[in-house]
C-alpha cells in the first residue's frame, strides 16, 4: 500500500463550521492524522444545521454535512473553558505538526493557545488562523456567514443577471476560504521541510474570494471601471449562455469562440435562415446582437434534451455542457467513472455519500478511509496512548467536565 | 533578503489563460522559480484578452496576463517541433514540478504524457489540469469556462438567490471559476512535491475541472445522494436571504440566533411589528422571512448608507456586511491594513496595483515581481542555463522554434 502524501504529520485541529473544518478535513483525506478538538459546551454548528441547505438534524451525531466535511478526522473532547483543558489541548500541539483554528480574532489568545504561546510549547509548529476579515484590520471583529462574506469580497456584485439584485451565492465560498487556508498550510509545510521553521498564517476566508475575482479587480485597479453583474456574458464570445432545452427546468450552456466554431455551430442547426443575416455575419456583430440571437437560439434548443445537444454540439467541436442538477450530477455516467463520490460507513447514520478529494495521484492514491468523526471518539486513543494518561485520570477529567 | 517558502522549487509551465497559469503563479509569488513556456510570436492567448491598461489592446498591457503571471520567468518555445521538445526535456530533467493544461487527445498525440515525463526525471510532480480530466466518457469534450461551470451543478443552484429564478442558469463571474481550478490544483501539487522531496518519487496529478467545481456545490449532492432531495431552483423558501438595496448600494444581513433576531430588532429601534411571537424562533423566522419579515426589514434597510449599517449593525452583533464593489474593495481600509493590495512595476505596463492573496505567512511573506514580456528571459534560460550561444539563439529563433 502506497503512504499517503502526509502520513506522519498530526494537526491540532481547533477548527469548525465549513472554512476551518474542510481545511483541516483536506489534510486529513490526504493522509494527517487530523485530531478534532470539541466540546459539548461549543458543539460544531454543522453538527446540527446547515444554513445553507436550511436543514437542521435530530442530532449531532446526524449530520451528513458534517460528515462531508470531517472525513477521515479523530475526535477529543476538550472543554476549553477549563484551564487543565487547555493544558491538554497544549499538549496535544506539542506532539503535532500543525495546529489549526478559525475562532474570531483573539479567541485563542484568550484560551492561552495563541500563536505565541504555542510556539513556546513547539517552536516549529505551524499555525493557521482563519477567520472571516483576517486576524488584524478594522473588520477583524465582523462576523458573519457565508452569504455575508461573498458579499464582503465582490463576488456578489459580479454574479447573477444584469438586471437583477447581486447573487449571494451558495456555501461553495466557504470551501473555496478552505481550499485557500490548506494550500497556505501545505506550502509551509514545504517551507518546514526544507528549513525546520514553523510559522503563523493568518488568512482571510473574504480575500480568499476576492482574490479570485481578479480581472473585475484589475479593471478598476487599471482603469478605474467597475464591473457589475453580466449574467452568463463573455467580453466577446457569442453565443455565450444557458439555453432553455426539452423538458421540465433543462438547459445546456453553449459557448461559442471562434469562426470554426460558429459555422459548426450553424450546421448544427440545420443553418437555419436567421444564421445568414447580416446582424450575425461576425464575431463583432453577434457580440452586439445577442440578446436577439439567444431568443433564436432557444427555439431550437427547446426541441431537444440537453444530453442531446451536448451531444451532437461536441461531435462538431462546439463547447456545450447541460447544467446539471444535484441529482443529475449523480446519475451522470462521467461523474461516475471520475470516481470522485464514494461511500463511507458511519456509525450512526449508515452508508453515506461523500466526495473523495477532486484530483487523482498516480503514485498515492487517497482513497477516504472512515467516516468524520463522533464527538470524542478517540479520547482514549489521544489522552491514554499518546498522551500518557491513565484510565482513572481521564475518568476523572471527564466527571470534571474537563474532558466534556 | 529572506528566504520565500517554496524557493526551493523549480516549475515549468506549459499553460494557457487562467487556471494554469494561476496554479504556478501561487508557486512563484511564494519563491518558486517558474519558467512559463509560451508559443513563440502569439504567446498565451491571456495577452489577447483584457482589460487592458489605457484600453490598448497590446500584449504586453493584457491586465488579465499580468495579473495571472506575476513573479515568473517567460520564454518562447514551440514544443510541438523535434527541437522544441528536445529543450523541453532539457527543463524537465532539472525540474521539480510540471504543470500542463493540453486537451488531452492532442497530448497523447504529442506524446506528452506522464509515462514520457517520468522517463525524464522519475522525481518530477506533473500535474495536467483539463476541463474533464484524462479519462472518462466527457475526456475529449471542448469546455470553456462558462461550460465547466454550469457542468460543475452550481450555476443551476445559484437563480435561487435571486429575485426570479425561473430563468436560465447562471455562472459565477470573473475568472473566479477557473481560478479555484488553479488554486486547487496547486494544492494538490505542492501536497505531491512535499512526498517527492520526502521520498524522491514524483507522480502525476490528473486535475479535472469539473471535478473541483463540484466538490464546491458537494453538498448539495450529497444531499441528494443521501437524502434523495433534489434542489429545486424554483422552491424559493429553501433560503430566502437576499441582499437588500440600501441608499447606495446593497446590504446582506443573516439572522440566524435569537440573540441575533435581538440585537437586530434593537437597532430597528423596536419596532411593534417586530414583537410578534411567531419570529421568535429561527423556524418562525424562516417561515415568515418572505412575506413578513423581510419586506419590513428592506423598508428599514432603504434610509441608510451601506456604511453606516455596516458598522452599525455589526457593532450591535448583527451579521450584516455590504455588498462590495472592485472600487469597494481597492478602497477598503481593511484591505489596506491587511496590505492585500500590492504595487508592481513592470517594464511596459508601468507601476499597478494588483490583488494578492488571502494569507500572510509571519516569516515568508508574499513578494510579487512583475509578469514576463514575450521571451523576455530566452537569453537567461537559454544561453545561462542551458549553454547555447547568441548565435545559437538567433538561428532557433529564426527557424521559428522560440
Amino acid at each position: 500500500m502506497s503512504s499517503a502524501p502526509f502520513q506522519g504529520i498530526r494537526v491540532a485541529d481547533f477548527t469548525w463550521l465549513w472554512a476551518g473544518a474542510y481545511a483541516t478535513g483536506l489534510l486529513a483525506m490526504l493522509g494527517a492524522e487530523v485530531i478534532k478538538i470539541e466540546s459539548m459546551n461549543r458543539v460544531d454548528q454543522t453538527r446540527t444545521m446547515t444554513f445553507t441547505i436550511g436543514k437542521a438534524f435530530k442530532g449531532v451525531e446526524e449530520s451528513p454535512v458534517f460528515n462531508t466535511i470531517n472525513l477521515n478526522k479523530l475526535s477529543v473532547k476538550l472543554n476549553l473553558k477549563q484551564p487543565r483543558a487547555v493544558e491538554l489541548a497544549r499538549r496535544i500541539v506539542q506532539i503535532s505538526d500543525v495546529a489549526a483554528e478559525n475562532m474570531r480574532p483573539g479567541a485563542m489568545e484568550q484560551l492561552g493557545l495563541g500563536y505565541d504561546v504555542l510556539r513556546e510549547i513547539k517552536p516549529d509548529i505551524i499555525m493557521l488562523s482563519s477567520s472571516a476579515f483576517g486576524a488584524r484590520g478594522p473588520f477583524r471583529t465582523y462576523g458573519g456567514y457565508a452569504p455575508n462574506f461573498t458579499c464582503a469580497s465582490g463576488l456578489a456584485n459580479l454574479t447573477g443577471y444584469s438586471d437583477d439584485i447581486p447573487n449571494p451565492m451558495t456555501g461553495s465560498t466557504d470551501l473555496m476560504a478552505a481550499i485557500s487556508g490548506a494550500f497556505a498550510i501545505v506550502a509551509a509545510l514545504n517551507y518546514k521541510q526544507r528549513t525546520g521553521k514553523g510559522q503563523h498564517i493568518d488568512v482571510s476566508s473574504v480575500e480568499s474570494q476576492s482574490s479570485l475575482a481578479g480581472n473585475a479587480l484589475m479593471d478598476y485597479l487599471i482603469n478605474g471601471r467597475v464591473r457589475n453583474r453580466e449574467g452568463n456574458r463573455d467580453q466577446i464570445m457569442a453565443p455565450h449562455n444557458c439555453y432553455r432545452c426539452r423538458g421540465e427546468q433543462k438547459w445546456v450552456s453553449i459557448a461559442v469562440s471562434t469562426p470554426g466554431e460558429w459555422d459548426a455551430f450553424c450546421t448544427v442547426l440545420g443553418n437555419p435562415e436567421w444564421t445568414n443575416e447580416e446582424r450575425f455575419s461576425d464575431a463583432y456583430k453577434r457580440w452586439e446582437n445577442q440578446d436577439e440571437m439567444d431568443r433564436l437560439v432557444t427555439e431550437w434548443t427547446l426541441n431537444y434534451t440537453h444530453y442531446e445537444i451536448t451531444d451532437t454540439m461536441q461531435k462538431a467541436g462546439v463547447a456545450a455542457m447541460p447544467s446539471l442538477s444535484n441529482e443529475e450530477i449523480v446519475h451522470d455516467p462521467h461523474f461516475k467513472h471520475r470516481g470522485m463520490s464514494t461511500t463511507v460507513e458511519h456509525p450512526v447514520m449508515g452508508k453515506q455519500v461523500i466526495f473523495e478529494v477532486p484530483w487523482r495521484y498516480s503514485k498515492t492514491p487517497v482513497k477516504v478511509q472512515k467516516a468524520s468523526p463522533i464527538m470524542g471518539e478517540s479520547n482514549d486513543y489521544v489522552f491514554g496512548e499518546l498522551l500518557g494518561l491513565s484510565g482513572e485520570e481521564i475518568a476523572r477529567l471527564v466527571d470534571d467536565k474537563v474532558i466534556f | 533578503m529572506s528566504e520565500q517558502a517554496l524557493s526551493h522549487l523549480k516549475v515549468v509551465e506549459l499553460c494557457n489563460l487562467v487556471s494554469g497559469p494561476y496554479c504556478t503563479k501561487l508557486m512563484a509569488d511564494l519563491g518558486a522559480e517558474v519558467v512559463k513556456i509560451e508559443p513563440p510570436g502569439i504567446g498565451d492567448e491571456a495577452r489577447k484578452k483584457g482589460p487592458f491598461v489605457g484600453d490598448m489592446g497590446n500584449p504586453e498591457l493584457s491586465g488579465l496576463f499580468l495579473h495571472l503571471n506575476t513573479s515568473k520567468l517567460g520564454i518562447t518555445l514551440d514544443v510541438t517541433t523535434a527541437t522544441g521538445r528536445e529543450i523541453l526535456e532539457k527543463l524537465l530533467a532539472q525540474a521539480d514540478i510540471f504543470v500542463e493544461d493540453t486537451p488531452p487527445g492532442i497530448a497523447e498525440k504529442q506524446g506528452l504524457t506522464y509515462e514520457y515525463v517520468e522517463a525524464l526525471n522519475p522525481r518530477l510532480v506533473m500535474t495536467s489540469i483539463t476541463p474533464f480530466g484524462k479519462t472518462g466518457p466527457y475526456r475529449d469534450y471542448k469546455a470553456y469556462e462558462l461550460n465547466s461551470h454550469h457542468a460543475g451543478g452550481e450555476g443551476f443552484l445559484l437563480p435561487i438567490h435571486s429575485s426570479e429564478p425561473d430563468r436560465e442558469p447562471v455562472k459565477v463571474s470573473d475568472i473566479v471559476g477557473d481560478s479555484i481550478c488553479g488554486l486547487t490544483a496547486c494544492l494538490a501539487t505542492l501536497t505531491a512535491a512535499y512526498f517527492a522531496t520526502a521520498t524522491g518519487i514524483g507522480q502525476h496529478i490528473d486535475v479535472s475541472k469539473q471535478d473541483v467545481l463540484m466538490t464546491l456545490v458537494q453538498n448539495h449532492v450529497c444531499t441528494y445522494a443521501n437524502l434523495g432531495e433534489v434542489h429545486d431552483r424554483l422552491r424559493k423558501g429553501f433560503l430566502t436571504v437576499l441582499p437588500m438595496a440600501c441608499r447606495d448600494g446593497y446590504i446582506m444581513m443573516t439572522i440566524v440566533t435569537d440573540r441575533e433576531w435581538q440585537s437586530l430588532v434593537e437597532c430597528m429601534g423596536n419596532p411593534e411589528w417586530a414583537q410578534d411571537e411567531r419570529f421568535a424562533s429561527w423556524a418562525g423566522r424562516h417561515w415568515w422571512a418572505g412575506t413578513e419579515i423581510n419586506p419590513r426589514i428592506s423598508e428599514w434597510v432603504s434610509q441608510y448608507t451601506k456604511d453606516e449599517l455596516f458598522h452599525r449593525l455589526q457593532a450591535a452583533g448583527v451579521a450584516a456586511v455590504p455588498v462590495m464593489t472592485s472600487e469597494d474593495l481597492a478602497k477598503s481600509p481593511q484591505l489596506k491594513e491587511r496590505g492585500f493590495f500590492a504595487e508592481i512595476a513592470h517594464p511596459e505596463a508601468g507601476s499597478l496595483r494588483y490583488p494578492t492573496v488571502s494569507y500572510q505567512f509571519s516569516e515568508t511573506p508574499w513578494r510579487g515581481s512583475p509578469a514576463p514580456l514575450l521571451g523576455q528571459h530566452n537569453e537567461l534560460i537559454y544561453c545561462e542555463r542551458l549553454g547555447y550561444s547568441r548565435q545559437e539563439l538567433t538561428k532557433l529563433a529564426t527557424a521559428g522554434i522560440i
